[in-house]
Formats: structure tokens, sequence, C-alpha cells
């Protein structure tokens, strides 16, 4: 008896493992729906309340999936692979479409493309749209405020690089009478080294694109390396730790260094606010952000580091309803009220359409301000780099000469910066 | 009840079949023929002929990372292997406290690839520190040393139990008869425990050998390949081949390194079992 209720139990789970997979192929795929594969973990929750809330209303399936940090790529890999593929997905920019641009839609003729604020938050090649930018963010160099003014200096005295210098170096002189440093460690940790490898290093290359009047190049000449390695050199000379010891630092040693009063200036961006302002934490009045000076062109006229690395793009291969549905869903998002603002609130983000509401971060209101005194932001031009290949290779040995800062050291910074970039671009080609 | 093994076995064995051609061998076939190809996911793949392979060949990074493994593994197989023996060869002596010692020595085997790579960074950048060398990040010596130590930590207690059980299975007889013939600790070690210990050997060598091989977690949190690749085990830089590039052509790059890679460990571990099998012996 127990030996045939054995094989019959054996027998029921076969059979399962057998069905499992014919689960749902019954469910014809003629409604329409929405596959939202989102890229920012920050704001997992947030999407998929506003996607919940666009269901209820308009009775679309809007499902969001969010990759987990760091992993993007490889979700929408497999992703993509499925016939079940996301409608709704995003790239990082010119080179991120590389990868991508065989699944993009033409979002020429679309609503959501009328609705942008300026055509430089659209990713075109000729005349066709790939992708659309929903968020603008900026980055600085983020002060604390209340230790600066401890420190005998207020923002308003830092409108060059030599005046930060000077702050800093004088910061870093009393250090053991002030009890804080000037910068928080610039970790070179796979968690933080991005700040550095890719945000620093838009300066240099933005620059050598203003100077030369391009926007994209297969061989970078390198004309304000120097610049670079000024301001690496100010981060690793006035920082809380041995520059040696940056190799190990990561991104949360810096934020709670910053956050504990350890350090004044802190390099991220409108991201981190969440992260720096709230109960236990700092106010708004503690806080501001000044743009990253690096001793270049006409300083008391720079701004912050304004830009995005996040456009949207539909899949072509999508059935056509599906594709009318994912529209429909991201125009309402930037266009009605509630979408707005979600983005604006609960997200925190800038988005560039028409109808945006103003966001409560402080960063993206400090970016304002200047950009309305008549600052000029600095544009992103990292999504230019070739490749993370690239990145990788400088910020190695960016974190060789923070350990060891001699000029063989930074030579091997300018080799992997200018030849690696040549080597790079050429092999994407 | 062979009769009836043999009417009712293939269906028995058919759900498992199945999950075994759906979950690797068409995966694999579709890999086989994706490695011939241009694809970014697995439905827009253009074929391609022999340039995927004509590029890997080529590629230094591949070549050098090659050459990390097979300095890894050899030194790995070697260390975890003598240790775990002689762990074992101590442990079946009937000491004090025998169970105790078995325990601990296995359990690093039961904590995850990359929480212990990360614990043992942590470790090591701050030893490195203490003594002012240069941390992890750029220290390849300590990159690879770290590796060794770490996957040494990890996989001793497991080779170990083997090997144990091994020493467990040599009748008492046989060293009996040895000792009997005047034969000294050491003859008894080398000419009846090894020789009958041969089939754990086996299994041991196949298990470190090619976990040394397809090393990935490990190696991806502890240094991850830094500084500038020269600590990439071939795992790793078939990762960073996938994912760390830009353009159409690095998946079908990736895609053939992986069908190398996967020729190469299984034609190693393949010599290697023939080899030690041949050593096997009866009792």
């Amino acid at each position: 008896m127990k030996k045939k209720l054995l094989s019959l139990l054996l027998v029921a789970a076969m059979g399962l493992t057998m069905f499992v997979g014919c689960d749902g192929a019954a469910n014809a795929d003629t409604e329409a729906s929405v596959y939202y594969l989102n890229f920012k973990p920050e704001q997992k929750e947030e999407w998929e309340a506003l996607a919940a809330s666009y269901e209820q209303q308009t009775g679309v399936k809007v499902k969001v999936v969010t990759a987990a940090s760091g992993e993007y790529e490889t979700t929408l890999m497999s992703e993509m692979g499925k016939s079940d593929a996301p409608t709704l997905f995003q790239v990082n920019g010119p080179v991120g479409l590389a990868n991508w641009k065989d699944y993009c839609y033409d979002l020429a003729g679309s609503e959501i493309y009328k609705q942008l604020t300026s055509d430089a938050f659209a990713l075109k090649e000729g005349n066709a749209v790939h992708g659309i930018a929903y968020v603008v963010e900026s980055y600085g160099i983020i002060v604390n405020k209340t230790l600066l003014a401890k420190a005998g200096y207020s923002v308003d005295q830092i409108d060059s690089f030599e005046d930060l210098k000077k702050v800093a170096e004088d910061i870093t002189a009393r250090s053991a009478e002030l009890g804080f440093s000037a910068f928080s460690s610039a970790g070179m940790d796979g968690s933080s080294d991005w700040r550095f490898k890719t945000h620093l290093a838009n300066l240099p290359i933005y620059f050598e694109y203003q100077k030369d009047g391009i926007g994209t190049t297969d061989a970078i000449k390198g004309t304000y390396l120097d610049n670079y390695r000024q301001i690496w050199d100010l981060y690793i000379n006035n920082s809380t730790c041995a520059g040696k010891d940056l190799a190990a630092k990561t991104g949360d040693d810096s934020r709670n260094e910053f956050l504990a009063g350890k350090a004044v200036f802190f390099q991220n961006g409108s991201w981190e606010y969440g992260n720096l302002v709230g109960e236990g934490k700092f106010t708004d009045n503690d806080l501001t952000m000044i743009p990253i000076y690096v001793g270049v062109g006409e300083e008391a006229k720079q701004g912050l580091c304004t830009g995005t690395e996040n456009y949207w793009c539909v899949n072509k291969n999508a059935s056509e309803v599906d594709i009318k549905a994912t529209l429909d869903f991201i125009n309402w998002c930037v266009t009605s009220e509630e979408g707005t603002k979600a983005m604006a609130d609960d997200m925190g983000f800038v988005i560039p359409f028409k109808k945006a509401v103003e966001s409560p971060n402080l960063f993206v209101k400090v970016d304002a301000q200047l950009t309305a005194v008549g600052k000029t932001p600095v544009s992103w031009n990292f999504p230019t780099m070739p490749s993370e290949e690239w990145k990788n290779g400088v910020g190695s040995a960016l974190t060789a000469y923070a350990a060891d800062p001699t000029d063989a050291n930074w030579n091997a910074v300018v080799t992997a910066f200018v030849e690696g970039w040549a080597k790079e671009a050429n092999l994407t080609k | 009840m062979e009769k009836a093994l043999k009417k009712y076995g293939p269906i028995f064995t058919l759900p498992t079949f199945i999950a075994f051609c759906i979950g690797f061998i068409w995966p694999f076939l579709q890999g086989l023929y994706l490695s011939f190809c241009q694809f970014t996911t697995v439905d827009n793949a253009k074929w391609n002929g022999l340039k995927n392979y004509i590029y890997v060949l080529q590629d230094e990074a591949f070549l050098d990372s090659f050459g990390f493994t097979v300095a890894f593994a050899v030194v790995s197989i070697l260390s975890i292997n003598v240790i775990a023996f002689t762990l074992a060869l101590l442990l079946t002596r009937g000491l004090k406290g025998t169970n105790f010692f078995r325990t601990v020595f296995f359990m690093p085997n039961l904590i995850g690839g990359i929480v212990l790579g990360y614990i043992w960074q942590i470790l090591i950048n701050c030893v490195l520190s203490l003594v002012e060398a240069p941390l992890l990040a750029l220290n390849t010596a300590a990159g690879y040393w770290g590796l060794i130590i770490l996957m040494c930590w990890q996989q001793i207690g497991y080779m170990m139990i083997i090997y144990i059980a091994g020493l467990q299975n040599i009748s008492e007889d046989v060293l009996e008869a040895a000792r009997v013939d005047g034969a000294n600790s050491w003859q008894t070690l080398i000419k009846v425990k090894l020789p009958m210990v041969m089939s754990s050997i086996t299994v041991c060598v196949f298990l470190t050998l090619t976990n040394s091989f397809k090393l990935f977690d490990q190696n991806l949190a502890l240094t991850g390949g830094d500084p500038n690749h020269t600590t990439d085990m071939l795992a790793l830089n078939i990762y960073q081949t996938f994912y760390s590039r830009a353009g159409m052509q690095w998946k079908g790059y990736g895609q053939a390194k992986a069908v190398i890679f996967c020729i190469l460990v299984v034609t190693i571990s393949l010599i290697q079992l023939n080899a030690t099998r041949k050593r096997e012996v009866q009792s």
C-alpha cells in the first residue's frame, strides 16, 4: 500500500514538472500591456506605485521590473531574449545605444518627443529618435555649510579652483584643531570609483570638447589632463585618509564620513539627496552644492555638471498594441498631474518635459539658481566614453597614482586616458 | 525488483531527463551555435563564421587570463590536496576532539564564494595596510596569493572529508599485515594507504581541478581582476567580454571564449581522470 502511494506521489510530481512549462501559454497576447524594465533601484517602489495607479485608471496592465544595481545590462539581455520582452527599457547614451539600436522604436513622431523641452534630451541618429531622456541630474561638490562656517569660510568665497584649493589646504593644515578634513575619502572601490573615473573625468573631456567644438571623438587629446591631476591631487591630499588607503574605501565610507561631519566636501550628485537629508541627518540649511572647479576657462561662470544618462527606449519588436500602450504610458507619466507629481515628489526627479513640476530636491534647486544667475552648466559627456573597459583602465591608474603620486604614475593615467580611449574607440567600431 | 526497475525506470527518469535536455543540452547546443554569430540576445543572432574564434585566439587578455588560471590551478590543487590529506590523516587517528575539528574544518565550505571573497578582501587589505604594502587593488602578487589562501581555506575541509572516508575504508587487515611485515609508518603511508585511497584522490583532484578552472565568484569579489586585469581568471575574462564593452560584436566573442573554455575544462579533467584512475587499486 505504502509503495503504491509512493509511486502515485512520484507520478504526480512528474506530472507537475511537465505541466509547469505550459502555464500561461493559453493566455493569448491580444490585450495591450506595458512591461517596464527599470534601471534605478532607488525608485523601485515609486515606479510600482505609479504603474498600479495607471493600471487602475486605464485598465492597461503595467508590469515594472527593477534590475539589481549594476545588473541592468545582464537583466535586459536575458529579458529581451524572452517572448514576453520588456516594451520599455533604457540605455545610458550613445555608447549604450550601440548594443540596442536594433531594438529601438523610432520615437520621432511620438507625443512624448514633442513634450521634450529641448532636442538635446533626445538620443538621435540622423532623423531617427532612439531614446528620450526622462530625468536630468546634477553633480558637483556637496558642501557642509555648517562645517565650512566653522572653518571660517562661506561658499560665496569659492568660485574658482584657486579658492577651493586655498580653503581645502587651510582646512587640512588646521584639521587636528578643527576635528574634520576638507574632502571625504575619494574611495576607489567599485561602489565609489565611478565618481572619479567617470564623473570627475567628465570635466577634462567637457573642456576639450568645448575647445575643439565637438560633441564626441574617437581620439581624445587629453588637453586638460593637468587640470584633472590638480583636482585629483586636491582630493587625495586633503582627505580623511591616506592616499594609499583609497583603493579599498567604498561609497558608503565616503558618505558616512560626510554624514558624521568628518569632511566639508563630498563629490556626488543630486541622487544623493535622499541619503543626506532626513531624520538624524542634515537639513536643507546645512547643505549646498558647488561646481567642480578644475582651473579651466571662465570659472566664475561655471555651473554644476548637469545632464542625463537615462534614456527611455521602446522595444520595436513588441506587438503594435503594446507599443501604443507603452507610448501612452510614458506620455501619461510626463504630462498628467499624477505622473509629473510622482516623478518630482516621490522620485525626486527633474524631468525635461514641458509639464514638469518643481522637485523638492535641494541640489536640483541649486542647479536652477546657478543657471538663473548666468552660470553655464557643464554638460555630461561621459556617455561618450568608449567603454566600461576604458573607465576601468583610468580608474585603476588613478588608484595607483593615489597610493603613490609620482609623475610616472600620472603618466600611466594619461596613457590610460588617451591611448586607452583610441584603442577602445577602435575596438567598438 | 530488477524487472520492475527495467520496466518503470525510464518513466521515472523521464522528468529529470526532460529537465536535463531543457536546462542543459538545448542551451549548450544553442550556445555552440551562438559562438559563431554576432548577437545581442538569443533571437537576433547573425551568422558570423569563424570571425569570433579568430579574434579570441588573438586576444592577449584572454591568453593572459589563461596563464594566470593555470598558475593558480597548479598551486591551489597541490596545496589543497596535500593539506586536506594531511588533516585527514591526523583526524583518523582517534585523537580527542576529532569530530569537533572535522566540523570546524568543514565549516568554511558552507559560506558562499562572494561573501568569502569580500571577507577575505577586508582581512587581506587590513594586513597589507599594516605592513604598508600596496592594497589588493594595486597588488598582483597579493591578489594571486590571496586567491590561493581563500580557496585553500574554503576547499580543504570538503576534500578532507572525502579523504577521511577513503582512509576509513582501508581495512584493518591490510594495515596489520603491513605492520607484521615490519613496515614503518612512512612506508605504510606511501605503499599501502596512498594506493588504497587512490579513488578518493581521483575525486578530490577532479573537484579541485575543475573548481580552480571555473573559479568566478571568489575572483570577482576578492580582486575583481585588479590591478588592470592582471588577476583575471578565465571565467571573469569571459564575463567582462560580455558585459563591460559596448558594441554588437562582443557577445559573440564572449560566447566563443565560453565554448573554448568549456572544451578546455572538459579535456583537462578527462586527461586527469584517466591518469589517476589508472593508479587505482582494489584491496
